[in-house]
């Protein structure tokens, strides 16, 4: 990006801070009060005006590439069956549903964290949940294409659906796989419609400021017409509103069936009731930590310093901490419960994890989840955008280490010692799990070029009602 | 809307408050404002009733609870009955699950409706969008309309005397 000024907004928070003493309350999250004219064109004009970067094109061609790879992949796979992954009698689920499992909890966080700081008031989420949303629709999207693709014959995945049909077959509601369905179904159109409510006055204002041609047109078309009357915002507050409050247990029921998935398994390491809460966790934790791996390309790609600021930073650097904590006393509890509860095949499947096969994943793992996070103790670690992004890209690891071990460690080391088998993942289960997160990240290229990445009509709010005091 | 309207932009929300009050004393009482962000309390001045959209919400959610729950005890008691392991077929707690995601679904996705038909989002174009100055409602203006019904100058001359950064006719 051209036109860089010599100061950052991080160095003149900086040099404001040395002047008055550390920023406190709305300050922290808004420190300078704006003019909405400088509230629209920070978001606007990089939309609008600037020619992109050369960045951003390197970064959607690779993209592109990987995409291309994802797609042969699938194609591939439609081709010669599951049997190109690494999969076996034991494995039978493997990197599709351990990545699925991954990808719906990065797909959780978004909109928990959307949601919840909405219901708490916390008005400094105007900077950080449109984007938070957006990671929430494409990494839900991408979760649930994994399920179909391992379905083996993927064409008749919507027996999943209640339809009358001539075989006279009706769903057996008693699985969670069939749980699942209507789960991830539900949760990716009310995302959707969540993030889409948020969306429409901003593209409103990106229809009245675009030239006339076909950018205008198309984000009349996006905006639906919107005016800013006062009832309809009363409208849309209403509904947005009520349905944060829905998000928050529809998030925790989603990822708490994606545990139960494993939790009905009855094997050693999956037959666990705290299964539900430690995959909400596990999901949280991972979706804060792909938001902060988010949130610091595109505010310094944008210049957005004065909108993203360090005390963002700073406060989801505390989540994720507080998040970690949780997550190692999960861990602590498994290994407890299954040394108290006496079960031979749970304590073994311990001793299995720590010294066997897996083990040095399951070490990385404990590091990069339970260790490394330690480090946001640290006030300048959470300040400093290279340093937290560094801890957020370990938990991103760690938490699909995690994954990837809950999904082989139990089916290689079960109840029968006959059928232990090490799962080795294939060429075919590493281009897929690129290629998507290759996708994820052409869908996040084209969201930033496409509609504003910030919640205009909520920060200015923010702004006015902290003027007002 | 019917018959002529006056627009005047306002800097702030709180002249903007100040003059729907205004108006309303001088006897103006088909009033809208037009707002970048959703300011409290001018609903209120303006005399909108409370929206109903959460009785839409909730009415729909127990349809969705309803229907959820009857399509699962009717098809696995009577139109196809599993015997798995001798459980009983009505096996209730193992529904509450579809039950719940579809509470939520029937209303959100009504709620969703319910905002954009009775907001009128299902006509892109407005005819106050014809008024000069009207796209810097989503921007830096807060907008009053006026409906003038007989003496145009009076209702001109009431706006001008809040002291508006512009004012606006919308074109008929």
């Amino acid at each position: 990006m051209s036109g860089r000024p010599t100061t950052t907004p991080d160095q003149a928070a900086d040099q404001t801070e040395a002047r008055q003493g550390p920023l406190r309350g709305p300050a922290e999250y808004l420190p300078e009060p704006m003019s909405y004219e400088a509230i629209t064109s920070e978001v606007m004009n990089p939309l609008l005006m600037t020619r992109v970067g050369r960045i951003w094109w390197i970064s959607l061609l690779v993209s592109l590439a990987l995409t291309v790879m994802m797609v042969v992949s699938i194609l591939w796979l439609f081709a010669n069956g599951i049997g190109v992954w690494g999969l076996n009698q034991s494995n039978i689920w493997g990197f599709a549903i351990a990545n699925y499992v991954w990808w719906i909890g990065i797909g959780n966080a978004g909109t928990l964290i959307s949601s919840m700081l909405l219901l708490t008031r916390q008005r400094w989420r105007a900077s950080v949940n449109r984007f938070a949303e957006a990671m929430t629709l494409f990494a839900a999207a991408i979760a649930g294409l994994y399920p179909i693709l391992h379905l083996g014959r993927p064409w008749f995945f919507y027996w999943l659906m209640p339809y009358p049909n001539t075989m006279g077959v009706w769903p057996q509601w008693r699985s969670p796989l069939v749980w699942d369905f209507f789960a991830i179904a539900s949760y990716l159109i009310f995302s959707l419609l969540f993030w889409y409510t948020g969306l429409i006055p901003d593209l409103a204002t990106a229809r009245d400021r675009a030239a006339p041609g076909l950018r205008r047109a198309l984000y009349g078309f996006m905006s639906f017409g919107w005016t800013g009357s006062a009832s309809d915002w009363l409208r849309l507050e209403s509904f947005y509103k009520t349905a944060a409050a829905m998000a928050v247990p529809l998030v925790f029921s989603v990822h708490s069936v994606v545990g139960l998935d494993f939790a009905a398994g009855l094997a050693p390491g999956w037959a666990e009731t705290i299964f539900p809460p430690y995959f909400v966790i596990g999901a949280a934790y991972s979706g804060f930590a792909m938001v902060v791996t988010l949130a610091i390309p595109i505010r310094w790609a944008f210049n957005l310093q004065g909108l993203v600021t360090r005390s963002h930073l700073n406060v989801m650097g505390k989540m994720l901490l507080f998040l970690s904590l949780i997550m190692t006393i999960s861990y602590a509890t498994e290994w407890f419960m299954a040394w108290y509860a006496g079960s031979e095949a749970e304590r073994d499947l311990v001793l299995f994890k720590f010294f066997g096969a897996y083990a040095p994943y399951y070490w990385l793992m404990l590091a990069c989840n339970c260790v490394i996070p330690l480090a946001l103790w640290l006030p300048v670690v959470r300040r400093t955008p290279k340093l937290i992004l560094g801890v957020a890209l370990a938990i991103n690891l760690g938490m699909w280490l995690e994954r990837i071990l809950i999904t082989t460690t139990t089916p290689s080391h079960g109840h029968l010692p006959s059928s232990w088998q090490i799962y080795t993942p294939t060429i075919w289960d590493w281009t897929l799990w690129f290629g998507t997160l290759g996708f994820f990240t052409l869908l996040f290229l084209i969201f930033v070029r496409l509609v504003p990445f910030i919640s205009l009509h909520e920060v200015k709010q923010f702004d006015w009602q902290r003027r007002r005091g | 809307m019917s018959g002529h309207h006056l627009l005047a932009g306002f800097a702030e929300p709180e002249k903007l408050i100040a003059a729907i009050e205004k108006a309303r004393e001088a006897g103006f009482y088909d009033l809208e404002a037009y707002s970048p962000f959703a300011i409290e309390g001018v609903a209120e001045a303006i005399g909108h009733r409370p929206t109903r959209i959460r009785l839409v919400m909730a009415v729909a959610g127990a349809i969705g609870a309803a229907c959820g729950f009857g399509l699962q005890a009717w098809s696995a008691i009577i139109a196809y009955p599993i015997n798995s392991g001798g459980r009983p077929l009505f096996s209730w707690p193992a529904f509450m699950l579809v039950t719940f995601e579809l509470t939520i679904l029937f209303a959100v996705v009504a709620g969703f409706v319910a905002f954009i038909l009775r907001s009128g989002l299902t006509q892109l174009h407005q005819p106050l969008f014809a008024a000069p100055n009207f796209h810097r409602a989503s921007h830096d203006l807060f907008f009053l309309r006026v409906t003038v019904d007989g003496d145009a100058n009076a209702a001109r001359d009431l706006l001008q005397g809040l002291s508006p950064i512009v004012i606006d006719e919308v074109p008929a």
